[in-house]
């Protein structure tokens, strides 16, 4: 028994770290949430002893598994639903705002990109030529914004 | 004793909850959020007070003593930590009052704070490793919501990096718990403190590094730094910083707690963790003066001066530990003005580009000292607190014989001191273009709103007291680090 939860955990953390590694949102939230399963079951495979579930009132000299792992998984189960909510709920707004599900670059990235871009095309002699080409990759990313407040 | 140790973490979850009932009355759910954190404040000076003077104290919730219950101890870093942070807490929630915008126009934002602030304190109090991971998701899902509150293109882009590396950390967290607890059949950290001896050398030194990695990454710590400067400075200014002086810093603090209690003496990795702390502070500054926007340089900051904390730490000497918490508090104080005088900037120039903006300092002389004093006390000008804290964790290293990564610290004092004047240069002096005209008669003239400078000047006031106090804090400091260094009295309060 142990053998095949050891197996589905080598498994699901696998599979997930996979998944968090892709660029579609929707891939990286199913990623986090085999990732989160993973040491669910991690937690579980912690607890050092089997036996008839620990409830108080009904154990009769019998060897009782070991609650501690149980709560602890049940809390981190608890923890990883609301978050993989909130996840989602992330990834529709940004499917909302860009009609896509592809994880962005970060602006400064696309700012350097074009940095470089221009440099090696050698098209770009002049400070104030360079700055104009810095500034459209900015307006293609569309969030001049960065810092500014509500 | 033990009727103060929870109320940092159970008064504001019950104003919180409060909070959210009254969702349509902003007057009353600013009453409720001041009063809840002042009320904090106060707790935090007793608990401080009551550990310095009588030791570690515990109290079990629930009932059921330790190892099994919840545990939350008080000892002298738990009390100097919460006494930092309660203050600026509510130094920042004041200025948000002040500021339009976030806090006006989202009804979710003062529950959400609260939860903020009992996540920090749960973070500070607990004993238990897993009771840390869970204090740990309370503090992360509210600073998620804060991050993305209002759900701009730019928010939801960069929170998104922010809430996936943050999950990956805890569920990094989670598994090291679960190894930790199959290993040694405990979570409890005092308990963890007597078993890691059992366990054979290789996982022993394996679990320090592991706990390394896991706050590693909440400290933003070379080469785990880089979520950092990317999602801070799209949050809303009172947001950042509250981050920026907070989050990290309970990472510093679980850093501190973990390699001091639970690892063993020579399990610790103190080269590896000096190394690390080298590289923290020269690639942060380097990336802070190749930015241009004032919150990202700041944001590259905080990374740069997570390095001087576990410098001190990676001495794992009184005198580096004791500086180590004595810049952790330090920051607390200095980020958060920084990053509330960055906000100011923003909401008179309408920008925090440097390009974009100058002559704040005649328009707005006030703002101008704000930001300058701090500014100077980032760079380790004398004679302000972040001198003071800087000459202590060069002493250390001194003390310890860690030239090269001292002298990375000194090289990188300078280049913060140049990418502040930047700061300076591009944002205070030079033409005037102010774009935006406040209609506020006060703002108009002060170059804020009479909370959001109330609050910063408290701040900044705070940093100058700091600098004056510096003495006794870092007296106070150093016997915080010996009773790190020696957790038999905190052992015996949670065991007893």
């Amino acid at each position: 028994m142990s053998l095949v939860l050891a197996t589905s955990t080598a498994l699901l953390f696998s599979l997930g770290t996979w998944l968090v590694l892709q660029r579609r949102l929707t891939r990286l939230i199913i990623g986090i949430g085999l990732l989160s399963h993973g040491a669910n079951l991690l937690l579980l495979l912690s607890g050092r002893r089997r036996g008839i579930a620990p409830f108080i009132g009904s154990i009769g000299g019998e060897r009782v598994a070991d609650p501690m792992p149980q709560a602890l998984a049940l809390t981190a189960i608890v923890i990883s639903f609301g978050i993989t909510a909130f996840l989602l709920a992330l990834a529709y707004r940004s499917w909302q705002l860009t009609g896509d599900d592809l994880v962005e670059d970060d602006v400064e990235d696309r700012r350097i990109a074009a940095r470089t871009q221009a440099l090696a095309d050698d098209q770009v002699e002049d400070q104030r030529l360079l700055a104009a080409a810095e500034a459209e990759a900015e307006a293609e990313a569309g969030r001049i914004g960065v810092g500014e407040d509500l | 004793m033990r009727i103060w140790l929870p109320l940092p973490v159970v008064l504001p979850l019950l104003a919180a909850g409060l909070s959210m009932a009254a969702a349509r009355h902003r007057g009353v759910q600013r009453v409720i959020g001041i009063v809840t954190l002042s009320v904090t404040t106060v707790a935090s000076i007793a608990i401080l007070v009551h550990a310095d003077q009588h030791g570690p104290a515990a109290a079990f919730i629930g009932g059921w003593s330790a190892p099994v219950g919840i545990a939350l101890v008080a000892d002298r870093l738990t009390g100097l930590m919460l006494v930092a942070a309660s203050p600026v807490l509510l130094a920042v929630l004041v200025f948000a009052i002040g500021q339009p915008g976030t806090e006006r126009e989202q009804p979710a934002f003062h529950p959400v704070y609260l939860v903020l602030a009992a996540g920090i304190g749960l973070s500070f109090l607990t004993g238990d490793l897993f009771n840390m991971f869970v204090a740990f998701e309370m503090m992360l899902t509210a600073s998620y919501v804060l991050i993305t509150i209002g759900g701009r293109a730019d928010q939801v882009r960069t929170g998104m990096t922010y809430v996936v590396i943050n999950l990956i950390a805890s569920i990094l967290f989670v598994s090291v718990v679960g190894l930790l607890y199959s290993a040694t059949g405990t979570v409890n950290m005092a308990d963890l403190a007597g078993r890691m001896g059992a366990l054979p050398e290789g996982v022993r030194l394996a679990f320090a590094l592991l706990l390394f990695v896991i706050f590693g990454i909440k400290a933003a710590v070379f080469p785990l730094f880089f979520w950092l400067p990317d999602s801070y400075p799209s949050a809303p200014t009172a947001v950042t910083a509250v981050f920026a002086g907070l989050l990290t810093k309970v990472g510093v603090y679980c850093l501190i707690r973990t390699q001091t209690l639970i690892v063993a003496p020579v399990d610790r990795p103190a080269g590896f963790i000096l190394a690390i702390a080298g590289l923290t502070m020269v690639v942060g500054v380097l990336g802070a003066i190749a930015q241009n926007d004032i919150k990202r340089i700041l944001s590259f900051h905080i990374v740069s001066q997570v390095g001087y904390m576990i410098l001190g730490l990676g001495l794992f000497t009184v005198a580096g530990i004791g500086a180590a918490i004595l810049y952790v508090l330090n920051q607390i104080v200095l980020k958060s003005t920084l990053l509330l005088t960055a906000g100011m900037v923003d909401h008179n120039a309408g920008s925090s580009r440097l390009s974009e903006i100058g002559g704040l300092a005649r328009r707005f002389p006030i703002v101008g000292w704000l930001f300058l004093l701090p500014a100077l006390s980032l760079a380790g000008v004398p004679p302000f607190s972040g001198f003071v804290a800087k000459l202590s964790v060069v002493e250390a290293g001194f003390g310890s014989d860690a030239w090269l990564v001292v002298g990375a610290a000194l090289v990188v004092s300078v280049l913060t001191l140049y990418s502040v004047t930047k700061i300076w240069g591009g944002a205070f002096w030079g033409q005037v273009e102010v774009v935006s005209v406040p209609t506020d008669p006060v703002t108009a003239r002060f170059g804020g709103t009479v909370p959001m400078l109330a609050a910063t000047t408290a701040l900044v006031a705070a940093s100058l007291v700091f600098a004056v106090l510096a003495g006794s804090l870092l007296d106070l400091c150093q016997r915080a680090a010996a009773e790190l260094l020696d957790p038999s009295a905190y052992i015996r309060a949670v065991l007893r």
